[in-house]
């Protein structure tokens, strides 16, 4: 498992100079040229590197945004109309930044996604998954922050909603709402925190990018198969999966660019591009929609659980909980076998572990009442059931297929499971 | 096969979910020339549209996002900005004594708003403050449809139904009781161009004038989004074409 580290072959004296004594490039080498990939990887294992670039547009757009922007309660919104109208090239800086916050959660999401059909979680990544969760984390942090910035109707009362969740929190709620407020209302100092905040965590993001990569190197990658492959099934990075990933990278630009530039609102509620007012709540205040599976489990706990925890700290607790669960995966799916190519029942309460978490989405952004609620809360009930229930009995009853040996090598047609150890 | 058959059911059933949602008077279908991938405004309509805003609707509206420079971007030439600028007064700080002084508007300052403060507005018009118009049609549900809609939407209000002290029936606005007087009635602007200022006719201009208002980069924006795309396909095209190539060395 542990490679060699090779110096990288230099033309130039003075890069080898330099690489004598700063082994940068000889490291890029190792990584990003002959690292050996797995030859049999699908598309599905481009949403990484997609996810990779996106933190680089939001970084770049962010800092030049952030040159023009003014963090203040009584200016933000304007200065993010004066971006729009009045900076060169700004509309498109904005643009790029508010649906790049989609594009990467959409390349995120689907790249979990990718991890959950594949076992790509299991030994010996789970550090490699865990790490990825707390990337999400952060994400949503950035994301929640950012969203309130410009300042607009829903900026203001998802900033008040969300920061009153805290308040549930039984003794201390109240102090930490404040804390985090800065006052006894979302307000200017909320709004310059969260500010500070934003501009701070992508780099903390990209830290934890980095310890992502390193892991993955330290093990490999995963493959569609599941299996470990020798090194005769493994091919240079470079050429390989560089321009498997550009060519990628090209498709993901036109998803992109169609949002950029012929539907730059549509994943925003219009009445964002009214100001910010306290005295006037919105009718329906929604998150955006890369949240929207989170809401509709916050909103279907509306009974107290146990007689003990309010329905408030329960929606709460379970909203929490929901991505807290991913970091014990690793340990609640009991199955040896990675890939669900060769599990004939986890393949299909994945797919509806997918539909639901869709449909969760749905529902997060209509009112909890009625049908909506009580679809909520069923999705609550089986988004927590796939991993706490299904996912640790599955393993200890569900007969694998048999899997092959290796790429090259037809399926051991033992009724024997090879354990993917 | 399968999957696709449970998905069309679930998607089936959310629409029938859906269809059991409260109604509300959703705003006419118009047709806009700035929809649409190659849509672009109608700058003759943008002129009309802004007599129509300047003479019946900025008597109560401020626009904080317009400057009469602004007005370059839907056609009018630069020295008809200046003119029309000079109409009107501005008060400018200060003078060498340090005081506030009058003085006509030049190009660069913005649209003069009706009133001075909130106050002054809520004051003149019942208690209701006339919203900021520079970005309705981006801020509301149905954007051009919308405006177009409660703009030409009022009614004689059902039997029955009483709504608040002064307010006036519209089937349009949230909560169908709207504190604005119907602004628009036929002839209350003379179009330079001789087109009969029919109601219609004027809040469609309006709403044409208010939407290039709302996004006034609109235009350049799908001229290079369309640049982006022929570029883009090429590029695609042409790293398609290299990876296949690339891995047809591993067969």
């Amino acid at each position: 498992m542990q490679r060699e580290f090779v110096k990288a072959p230099f033309k130039s004296g003075v890069l080898k100079w330099i690489d004598d004594r700063l082994p940068v490039l000889s490291w890029a080498y190792n990584e990003l040229v002959i690292y050996p990939a797995p030859r049999n990887l699908n598309y599905w294992w481009n949403l990484g590197s997609l996810a990779g670039f996106m933190l680089v547009v939001q970084i770049v757009t962010g800092v030049v945004l952030a040159m023009h922007y003014t963090p203040n309660a009584e200016m933000a919104f304007d200065s993010v109309e004066r971006i729009m109208r009045d900076v060169n090239w700004g509309w498109l800086l904005r643009y790029l930044h508010a649906n790049g916050a989609s594009m990467f959660f959409f390349a995120v999401y689907i790249h979990m996604f990718r991890g959950l059909y594949y076992g790509s979680y299991k030994a010996p990544r789970e550090l490699l998954w865990m790490i990825g969760v707390v990337i999400l984390l952060l994400m949503m942090a950035t994301a929640f922050m950012g969203y309130v910035l410009p300042w607009g109707q829903m900026s203001y009362w998802a900033a008040q909603v969300i920061t009153n969740l805290f308040s549930a929190i039984p003794l201390v709620g109240d102090t930490i709402v404040t804390w985090l407020w800065g006052g006894f209302v979302v307000g200017n100092p909320t709004l310059q925190r969260f500010y500070a905040l934003h501009y701070l965590l992508p780099f903390i993001i990209f830290a934890f990018v980095f310890l992502h990569i390193l892991a993955l190197h330290q093990t490999g990658s995963n493959n569609p198969l599941g299996i470990d492959l020798t090194a005769k099934d493994k091919i240079p990075f470079h050429p390989y999966y560089t321009v498997k990933d550009v060519f990628g990278l090209c498709l993901f630009l036109l998803l992109y660019g169609a949002l950029v530039f012929y539907a730059p609102d549509a994943l925003v509620v219009p009445i964002n591009y009214e100001p910010a007012n306290p005295l006037q709540t919105p009718l329906h205040i929604v998150p955006e929609w890369y949240f929207l599976p989170f809401y509709a489990m916050l909103r279907a706990i509306n009974f107290d659980i146990l007689w003990i925890i309010p329905a408030k700290l329960g929606g709460v607790l379970v909203m929490f909980s929901s991505i807290l669960v991913l970091f014990f995966l690793p340990w609640l799916d009991t199955s040896k076998v990675r890939s669900a190519t060769f599990r004939p029942l986890y393949k299909w309460f994945f797919w509806l572990f997918v539909a639901n978490a869709l449909m969760l989405g749905y529902l997060g952004a209509q009112p909890p009442e009625g049908w909506y609620l009580t679809l909520s809360q069923l999705g609550t009930a089986y988004y927590f059931l796939f991993f706490l229930v299904i996912m640790p009995v599955l393993g200890k009853i569900e007969r694998p297929r048999p899997l092959p040996e290796s790429l090259s090598e037809p399926v051991l047609g033992a009724a024997q499971p090879q354990p993917a150890k | 096969m399968r999957r696709a058959v449970v998905l069309v059911v679930l998607m089936a059933f959310v629409w029938a979910v859906q269809g059991e949602a409260a109604e509300v008077t959703e705003p006419v279908e118009r047709e806009w020339p700035q929809e649409g991938v190659f849509g672009t405004y109608d700058r003759a309509a943008l002129q009309r549209g802004f007599l129509v805003f300047k003479e019946v609707c900025a008597v109560c509206h401020a626009v904080k996002y317009l400057r009469f420079r602004d007005l370059a971007g839907i056609g009018f030439p630069d020295e008809e900005i200046k003119a029309l600028a000079r109409q009107y007064t501005v008060t400018d700080c200060c003078d060498d004594a340090g005081e506030p002084f009058e003085r006509p508007a030049i190009p660069a300052d913005p649209f003069p708003k009706p009133f001075p403060n909130e106050q002054a507005a809520r004051a003149a018009n019942n208690g209701a403050l006339p919203t900021d118009l520079s970005l309705i049609v981006k801020s509301r549900e149905g954007h051009e449809n919308y405006v177009y809609s409660i703009l030409t939407g009022y009614l004689d209000p059902p039997a029955g139904e009483e709504g608040p002290e002064g307010a006036y029936y519209n089937p349009y606005f949230p909560g169908h009781w709207i504190a604005m007087p119907p602004p628009l009635s036929e002839g209350i602007v003379e179009y330079p161009d001789g087109t009969p200022a029919t109601v219609e006719q004027m809040a469609s201009d309006v709403t044409q004038f208010l939407a290039w208002l709302a996004e006034p980069t609109m235009e350049e924006r799908k001229r290079l989004g369309l640049r982006f795309f022929l570029f883009m396909l090429v590029v695609t095209g042409i790293f398609y074409a290299y990876k296949r190539r690339i891995w047809s060395r591993l067969r």
